[in-house]
């Protein structure tokens, strides 16, 4: 008797999975009669707030940072509606240099937790055919956390479906410094061996040097918790991008969130093709 | 264009009700959502702010009269340094069936209400963004009228702005600029470098990247001649360099954008960092005191982290 009723829960939740995949596949596929986005950037504002809701301890269940576990599964969960949709480019906020002025231990718990989904991420992205890179200013990382990010960028390196950038040890003004200074050397290097065509520094050789140009400018960046300002998040590259703030928290985050985010960017497509098209004509 | 009307209730709203709020209860906008938070508290403590402070300078600069901000509002909590991005003055004009100059126009006349506020209510910076580098591509006829009107606003309004003790800067790329308006923009500068109630940033011809690129020349341009190695350069130099160094400010608090688009637009990319944004649905010529209020009501509710913890 037990075993029919298991069994029958168990038909009626796979109908119950297959129904909301079903629905999932049709509102995606009407989203596609529209542009859809080649880049969404995510700031996963919330993780703190989301692990005080769910009442979970500092150190968590799994040792060492369980607070950021549902971010980690959000983003994963995030990268595999992107990949259906069609959005090849996916880059998500992990840690701002910022960061390291909270707590050491929770700045601790992070780098640990992060170490941890290494694993699971190398088998996730394995799986899904994506490619990860990692931007940022590496050398602020420990030199377990650098090698496990080199050695995933170049295990995927051959993988072209989808591309994850994760910002790890990132903010932008940084990124622009480190662009300047990129450019003034080549620029000294150039003048040193008389090679200086041009005379002045260009916008397209400031953008090469920049961490993201891996990727092409995000259309839109999402930022969950219900903040409104990028955090020094990309602020060259979205000058412009859609920006969409959502009250949910990161973790929480869900298919109708990314769907509502990506018909705001259908009503505006082509005023932004537009305006980048204007861009590279000046 | 997909229709934008759910017949399922989502939590995100695409085009979110203007809700006035009641006494004591404040808006929270994030980007495109509008909320009321009954559980905020009270602002009560802050109801009347009077600003007593005589500004005047060597008799050039009138005292201020005393000024009684809203309900709303706290003057410890004002932003120093406002940056607005004035759209929506061409689809004013068209829904009214006027020329797109009359938008202009009337689009001057808001951002004069809006100096007057921002002197009274005590923020020492605003930065506006009247004419892109993109926009140099909109029709000739447009373009030369907008360059008549800086020069016809710029002339009308020098006397007054300096008796009222504000400061004018113009930052963006002067050398695409009509000869007559970049020699009256320097005139201007200099009549009015002395005043300290308000700065007026008006950002013409401007491109928030060839601000940073023009810094990384100059910066270039130093490492050449010596004067700086490369290990020098950093975040404060590259500050130092960006056309927003006419202020002690450069930095905006609270960024707002009228005509219900949700971006940047390349104005201000490096200076944003940590600017809270608000967008407001109201077109430039329509965005007028409550509608300020409103935004600075939502700034003032805002909790600024800066990365760092709660």
């Amino acid at each position: 008797m037990e075993k029919e009723v298991m069994s029958s829960l168990k038909m009626a939740g796979n109908i119950l999975c297959s129904a909301s995949s079903f629905i999932r596949k049709c509102i995606f596929g009407v989203l596609r009669v529209g542009p859809i986005p080649n880049h969404i950037a995510f700031i996963m504002d919330g993780n703190r707030r989301y692990a005080k809701k769910q009442k979970l301890s500092h150190d968590g269940a799994a040792g060492g940072g369980g607070r950021y576990d549902a971010g980690f599964w959000a983003l994963m969960v995030m990268l595999l509606y992107c990949q259906e949709l069609g959005v090849k480019y996916i880059t998500a906020y992990a840690f701002s240099i910022d960061n390291f002025k909270r707590k050491p231990e929770e700045v601790e718990s992070l780098m640990a937790s992060m170490l941890e989904k290494f694993h699971l991420l190398d088998i996730l992205v394995k799986r899904l055919a994506v490619r990860v890179h990692f931007v940022g200013n590496l050398e602020l990382l420990s030199n377990e956390l650098r090698a496990s990010a080199m050695e995933l960028t170049e295990a995927t390196a051959a993988y072209s479906k989808s591309v994850l950038t994760i910002c790890i040890a990132y903010t932008s003004r940084d990124e622009i410094l480190h662009a300047v200074r990129e450019s003034c050397e080549q620029k000294r290097i150039d003048l040193e061996f008389d090679n200086d065509d041009d005379n002045e520094i260009k916008l397209m050789k400031v953008e090469k040097n920049m961490y993201m140009a891996v990727a092409p400018d995000p259309d839109i960046i999402i930022r969950t918790g219900g903040e409104n300002r990028l955090s020094n998040f990309l602020l060259w590259q979205s000058c412009w991008s859609h920006l969409h703030s959502m009250w949910v928290l990161w973790p929480e985050i869900g298919v109708w969130n990314l769907v509502f985010a990506i018909l705001n960017f259908q009503r505006n497509k082509t005023y932004h093709l537009e305006m980048r098209k204007k861009e590279k004509e000046l | 264009m997909l229709s934008l009307r759910f017949a399922i209730p989502t939590a995100n709203t695409l085009t979110p009700p203007k809700i006035k709020p009641k006494p004591g209860l404040v808006v929270q906008t994030a980007w495109n959502q509008t909320d009321l938070f009954p559980s905020l508290p009270k602002r009560n403590d802050y109801k009347l702010q009077a600003a007593t402070t005589d500004l005047s300078v060597a008799g050039d600069i009138p005292a201020e009269e005393v000024v009684e901000l809203p309900a709303e509002l706290s003057r410890e909590l004002m932003p120093k340094h406002v940056a607005v991005i004035m759209d929506g003055n061409g689809r004013w004009a068209r829904q009214r069936g006027l020329a797109t100059s009359a938008g202009h126009e009337a689009g001057v006349k808001a951002l004069r209400e809006l100096v007057e506020l921002c002197c009274q209510w005590g923020i020492q910076v605003l930065t506006v963004f009247a004419f892109s580098y993109e926009n140099w591509i909109r029709p000739k006829v447009e373009v030369d009228f907008l360059m008549s009107l800086f020069e016809r606003a710029l002339k009308s309004e020098v006397e007054s702005l300096s008796r009222g003790g504000i400061r004018i800067s113009v930052i963006g790329d002067s050398t695409k600029l009509p000869t007559s308006l970049q020699k009256l923009i320097n005139e201007v500068e200099e009549t009015t470098k002395h005043n300290s109630r308000l700065q007026l940033i008006v950002a013409v011809s401007y491109s928030g990247k060839y601000d940073v690129v023009q810094a990384c020349r100059s910066i270039a341009e130093k490492a050449k001649d010596g004067q700086i190695q490369l290990d020098d350069i950093n975040e404060s130099l590259i500050e130092q360099e960006l056309e927003t160094n006419c202020t002690e400010h450069p930095y905006p608090d609270l960024l707002i954008r009228t005509s219900g688009e949700l971006r940047v637009s390349n104005f201000l990319l490096w200076q944003l960092a940590y600017t809270e944004l608000f967008f407001a649905q109201e077109l430039w010529p329509d965005f007028r005191k409550d509608e300020f209020v409103d935004a600075l009501s939502s700034y003032q509710q805002r909790q600024r982290r800066y990365g760092g913890r709660h």
